[in-house]
């Protein structure tokens, strides 16, 4: 898969914080620094988000991007009004955009709330013709998680484009029309709080080409806008967001958006999404009619490129939603269709033994034997999240058993005459079983 | 081919781990590259069957044994007993009691489920000593 995470690998010390809040396991670290296993990196930005020494990062476009276009249009994310303190009025953000350089501004919230609309309708169209229950497509690290590890879950997923890709296509129709310009010299630029989307700006999941010019970090957005919006004493009335589609920011708005009543479950947290979409596969918790998955904290306003404390985010962006009127943008003349994916999602499974069965069960039984001698500290020294990814890595040839420090310490152990009762010497401290029996508390 | 055997203990005290069994398995035929459709019938006869273990018979032994043809999972414990395996295969009819059924199990769809998604399924069961539940599903895909 294409992933918009990256290592800076001057900045890595290879210190393993990163592969041990990996949620798919997919990173090694060899040679002085981390490794993604790219066909299971999901662009979650959970690395991002821990690594101390700022070496992992997400690539995006750089902001001079812009002007390679005639007429620049910027989509800013719902969730960038909440990165700024007292932020009464959503004007003055879209007004500092336009006075750091773009033309134009299409509010992705906009879109948000149009393609709510076009849910409820289908909602209430297809009844219980709808998979139960039916999941969000508006995470793309989700989507991704789904596709590569919940695969009977595939067929429950929306088949609704994401809001910024409504936006995109809206925006620059709006252009040409406005400027009368051909569409490839309009670019059309989004504000996101994500590596996930970066990706999928450029490769969409489910659309046949790029709608989006490209994506801009919310965070390097931050540090330009906020000495324009210091400046700006009349902010021009710019915006048209409605409660409905800034709320799509925290997790919870999009799913309050399609008004099912109680039966929506909104989870946030790649780990939370793990276990929650476990029980589901599994034919479990089916009183639940949507279920709208984001893998940041509290939804987008916790994705790693945006500044604020997504806690703080989500509180302003409460704050600002109760001055905005319920619902502005209709959807007029589009209809589900306008907002169709051009294509199915697959399972892409990661992580399987082999493709011969005979051969993957034999491959099981060594990887289990095998994690069974190792310490089972799960420490990371070898370079693997753990014993057991070690074990497998070893017996698909990427490791080899030395790379485990106490297997190296129990050999020479050996080697210099000890024994058994010499055990505690190689092994790591929590293991060891003789010693003084000090409290240690 | 030697079929691979995969063997767990079920606690039966422990309600918050009720579950469990059935979820490694179920990764573990996954990494074994066995279709999506196998893993999740799989997943939830071995389910059902391991919340039976918990709910009626204070737990047990849950054995999955993957050969080349088709994957058995049996279900052993020294419980109760059966008395009525007619009964207890309708749907709807369950013997859980109530502080199980508070928490939205004991819908009596237990066994019916596990007859349902497996090929084909035996119950030996004796009053007094305990149950057996061997079910079958065949692979579809060849070696």
């Amino acid at each position: 898969m294409v992933n918009s995470v990256t290592l800076d690998k001057d900045e890595c010390v290879g210190c393993t914080t990163c592969m041990k809040h990996c949620p798919t396991g997919a990173i090694r670290v060899r040679r002085g620094r981390a490794h993604i296993l790219t066909q299971r990196c999901i662009d979650c930005g959970n690395c991002v988000r821990v690594c101390p020494h700022k070496a992992k990062k997400a690539v995006c476009d750089s902001f001079d991007a812009i002007f390679g276009y005639s007429y620049k249009v910027a989509l800013p994310a719902p969730s960038l009004y909440g990165q700024f303190h007292n932020l009464e009025d959503i004007n003055i953000v879209l007004t500092a955009l336009l006075d750091i350089g773009f033309d134009d501004v299409f509010e992705v919230s906009r879109a948000a709330e149009i393609i709510s609309e076009l849910m409820r309708k289908k909602v209430a169209q297809s009844g219980d013709k709808l998979p139960v229950p039916y999941i969000s497509s508006a995470c793309p690290t989700a989507v991704r998680l789904v596709c590569m590890r919940f695969p009977e879950l595939i067929p429950n997923i929306s088949d609704a484009i994401a809001p910024v890709e409504l936006a995109a296509r809206l925006a620059r129709k709006e252009a040409i029309k406005k400027t009368g310009l051909p569409a490839d010299k309009i670019g059309v630029f989004f504000i996101t709080p994500c590596p996930a989307k970066v990706t999928t700006a450029w490769h969409p999941l489910r659309l046949e080409n790029r709608v989006i010019d490209g994506a801009i970090s919310m965070a390097d957005i931050y540090k330009r806008l906020l000495p324009a919006m210091k400046k700006i004493t009349e902010p021009k009335k710019l915006s048209k967001s409605s409660l409905i589609g800034v709320g799509w920011a925290r997790s919870g708005g999009e799913a309050s958006g399609l008004l099912v009543g109680e039966r929506y479950l909104a989870v946030d947290g790649i780990d939370n999404i793990i276990k929650i979409l476990s029980d589901f596969e599994d034919g479990r918790l089916s009183e639940v009619s949507f279920l709208e998955l984001n893998a940041c904290t509290q939804g987008c306003v916790g994705g790693c490129l945006a500044v604020e404390n997504p806690y703080v985010a989500k509180g302003r962006i409460n704050r600002l939603m109760r001055k905005l009127p319920v619902s502005r943008n209709k959807a007029s003349d589009l209809t589900y269709d306008d907002i169709k994916a051009e294509r199915e999602l697959e399972y892409q499974p990661v992580g399987q033994l082999d493709d011969n069965l005979e051969t993957a069960m034999q491959k099981y039984a060594q990887i289990k034997e095998l994690t069974e001698q190792l310490p089972g500290l799960d420490c990371g020294s070898c370079g693997a999240p753990s014993c057991e990814a070690l074990a497998e890595d070893i017996v698909l040839g990427y490791a080899s058993e030395e790379d485990c420090i106490f297997k190296m310490r129990e050999r020479m152990l050996y080697i210099t005459g000890g024994n058994e009762a010499d055990a505690d010497a190689y092994l790591p401290p929590p293991f060891r079983k003789g010693g003084d029996e000090k409290e240690i508390d | 081919m030697e079929p691979l055997h995969l063997q767990y203990h079920v606690n039966g005290d422990d309600f918050t781990s009720a579950g469990e069994v059935s979820s490694e398995i179920k990764q573990t035929l996954r990494r074994l590259g066995i279709s999506p459709d196998i893993v999740r019938r799989c997943s939830i006869c071995m389910y059902e069957g391991e919340m039976n273990l918990v709910i009626h018979a204070s737990g047990g032994v849950a054995e999955a044994i993957i050969g080349d043809r088709d994957i058995t999972l049996i279900l052993r414990d020294n419980g109760p007993g059966i008395p009525d395996l007619e009964q207890a295969m309708q749907e709807g009819f369950s013997t859980a009691g109530q502080g199980v059924r508070e928490l939205g199990f004991g819908a009596g769809m237990g066994l019916p489920n596990m007859k349902r998604y497996s090929d084909e399924m035996r119950v030996d069961t004796e009053i007094g000593k305990g149950t057996t539940v061997t079910m079958k599903i065949f692979l579809s895909q060849s070696v």
